[in-house]
């Protein structure tokens, strides 16, 4: 009498049984990739604007300071973007014919405002504050990258929960002192691998357990 | 013997359904998985944009297509009564007011200097001589802050520069508040003495001992 299932059904079962566990893994896993890759959070891309602005030319070439521009980034949640009236106060001049310039002095004409498109936007039930960022010593390019190289911005980190608390857990690892926040070419120094830990404790940076604490950025 | 047999094939089978079985319970669980992530991924964006407006949020609602409003003209905000005439315009009537509305130590004056290298230098330089990197680019020339008419102009006249802007140049009202204003005025009248200061003015009458702190004071970056 035959049997019904040769041997290796045996090993088959216990194949298939193997295979289903390698697909789960591997379909999570690209998931998890495809979550944090630039696809999802939309990093390093370019955005196009309505005008061709350029930190690039005006923050790396000119020099000119962040504040110039994004004037309540010290001092409030949100870093503004400048109205019109701050363009113009260089642009009544400089290439002020110049066409790529053009919905810059429609929009004081017709005193509509600049409809830029939003390169760094977190869900609304996050709460992010730029001041207490700027004041407890971390620097715009820890968060936003080579501002001064970008020709078109784009959006340097992932802006995931995972990025926040990677920060949050060890501030020490970013911190620089409070005059080189605005300052896109400062490196920490070299010879001084203690200085991020006596900063955290200079600038009386929050514990660790607040600072990972939901409430603190869901509130 | 048959029936044993039958017995037998009937256990294998149901081990075998078994496997079977919970391989098509793990398939459906990951299936599970996927069409739930499919589902927070669907939800996901109704509340990342709630119906709320946050800064600069674009509104359907008024005719000009922005959430912030401006203020109804008259308008007084807590704290922003501009009363201390001096203090807010750089005038006392019709004069030009000649000393900063309140004493300068150094907290003010190292303010002053960083409010005027973000505002001011990129037209009036480091050094306030009007060569900065906006005029080489052919912005028109302001007059350098060490020539004789300004050297003795009253700081009241400073004041009203920033405030209401002078000829070519822009007005700052909207960018610098009315404190940093005074402090950026404490920091030309210090510029202007750092390059007319005589021997004499140095404490102990050596200028080298002056010439480092001032020279790394025009070099610090922001
Ligand atoms: C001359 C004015 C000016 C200066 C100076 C300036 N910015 Fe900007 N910035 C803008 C304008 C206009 C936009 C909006 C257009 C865009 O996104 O490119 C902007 C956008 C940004 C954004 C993206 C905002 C968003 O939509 O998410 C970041 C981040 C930023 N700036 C950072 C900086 C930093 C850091 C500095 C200093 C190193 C700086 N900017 C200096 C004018 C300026
Ligand atoms: C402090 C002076 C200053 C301010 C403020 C300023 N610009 Fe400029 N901008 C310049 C100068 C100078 C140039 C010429 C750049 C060059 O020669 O490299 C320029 C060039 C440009 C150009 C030409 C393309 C390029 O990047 O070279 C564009 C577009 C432009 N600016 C847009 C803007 C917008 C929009 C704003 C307001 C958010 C603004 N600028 C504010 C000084 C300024
Ligand atoms: C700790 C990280 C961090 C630092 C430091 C930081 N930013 Fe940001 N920035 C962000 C995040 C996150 C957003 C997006 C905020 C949102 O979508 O609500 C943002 C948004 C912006 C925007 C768009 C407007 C807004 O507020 O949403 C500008 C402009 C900007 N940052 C400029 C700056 C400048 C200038 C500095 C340096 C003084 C700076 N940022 C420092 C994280 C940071
Ligand atoms: C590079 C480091 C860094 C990154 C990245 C960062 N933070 Fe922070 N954050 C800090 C530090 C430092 C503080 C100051 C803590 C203190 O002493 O109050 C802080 C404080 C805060 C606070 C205020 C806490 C309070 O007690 O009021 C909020 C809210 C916050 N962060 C949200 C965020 C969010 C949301 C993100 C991600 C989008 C983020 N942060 C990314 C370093 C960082
Ligand atoms: C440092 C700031 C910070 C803290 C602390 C924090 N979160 Fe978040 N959380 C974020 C940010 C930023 C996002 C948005 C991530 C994104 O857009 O991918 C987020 C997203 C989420 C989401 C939605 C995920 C999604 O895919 O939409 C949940 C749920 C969440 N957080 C839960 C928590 C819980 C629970 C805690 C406490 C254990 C916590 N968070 C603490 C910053 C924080
Ligand atoms: C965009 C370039 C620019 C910036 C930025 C700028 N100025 Fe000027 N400034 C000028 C020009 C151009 C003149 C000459 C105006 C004229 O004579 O028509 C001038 C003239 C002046 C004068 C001389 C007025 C007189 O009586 O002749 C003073 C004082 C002055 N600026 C102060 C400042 C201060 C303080 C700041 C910073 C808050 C500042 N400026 C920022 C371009 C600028």
């Amino acid at each position: 009498m035959s049997q019904i299932f040769h041997r290796h059904a045996n090993i088959y079962a216990r194949l298939s049984m193997i295979a289903v566990a390698v697909v789960a893994v591997s379909i999570g896993g690209a998931v998890a990739l495809l979550n944090v890759s630039g696809y999802n959070t939309k990093q390093d891309e370019f955005v196009e604007q309505p005008i061709q602005f350029s930190h690039l030319h005006h923050v790396g070439g000119m020099g000119i300071d962040c504040r110039y521009c994004h004037t309540s980034v010290e001092e409030s949640a949100f870093a503004n973007i400048p109205p019109t009236k701050t363009c113009m106060n260089c642009h009544s001049q400089i290439w002020n014919t110049a066409p790529i310039l053009e919905p810059v002095r429609a929009s004081l004409r017709d005193d509509t405002p600049l409809h830029w498109t939003r390169v760094h936007d977190l869900p609304d039930f996050v709460y992010f504050n730029h001041s207490i960022h700027v004041k407890k010593g971390m620097g715009c390019a820890t968060c936003h990258g080579p501002v001064d190289k970008m020709p078109l911005m784009y959006q340097h980190a992932t802006l995931q929960m995972s990025w926040c608390l990677d920060c949050h857990r060890n501030p020490a690892r970013y911190i620089r002192p409070r005059e080189q926040v605005f300052n896109m070419s400062w490196r920490p120094p070299s010879d001084d691998p203690d200085m991020g830990a006596r900063l955290v404790k200079q600038y009386k940076i929050a514990s660790v357990e607040q600072l990972t604490s939901c409430s603190t950025c869901h509130r | 013997m048959t029936s044993q047999l039958a017995a037998r094939s009937s256990r294998l089978v149901s081990r075998v359904g078994a496997v079977a079985r919970s391989a098509k319970a793990a398939g459906s669980k990951v299936l599970l998985v996927l069409a739930s992530l499919a589902l927070v991924a669907g939800c996901r964006q109704d509340m990342h944009d709630q119906p709320r407006y946050k800064a600069l949020r674009p509104s359907t609602f008024f005719a000009d297509g922005s959430s912030a409003r401006p203020l109804v003209e008259g308008t007084i905000a807590r704290g922003t009564l501009q009363g201390d005439e001096p203090f807010f315009t750089g005038k006392d009537g019709k004069d030009d007011v000649t000393e900063l509305p309140f004493a300068v130590d150094e907290t003010v004056l190292d303010r002053g200097q960083e409010r005027y290298n973000i505002y001011c230098s990129p037209c009036h330089d480091r050094t306030g001589s009007g060569n900065g990197m906006v005029v080489q680019r052919g912005y028109r020339q302001p007059p350098s802050f060490h020539i004789d008419r300004l050297r003795t102009a009253a700081a009241g006249h400073f004041f009203d520069v920033i405030t209401n802007g002078f000829g070519a140049m822009p007005d700052y009202k909207a960018q610098i508040a009315p404190r940093d204003r005074w402090a950026i005025v404490a920091y030309v009248r210090a510029l202007q003495l750092a390059q007319h200061a005589a021997a004499s003015d140095v404490p102990g009458g050596d200028p080298t001992k002056l010439a480092k702190p001032a020279a790394e004071g025009s070099e610090k970056k922001h």
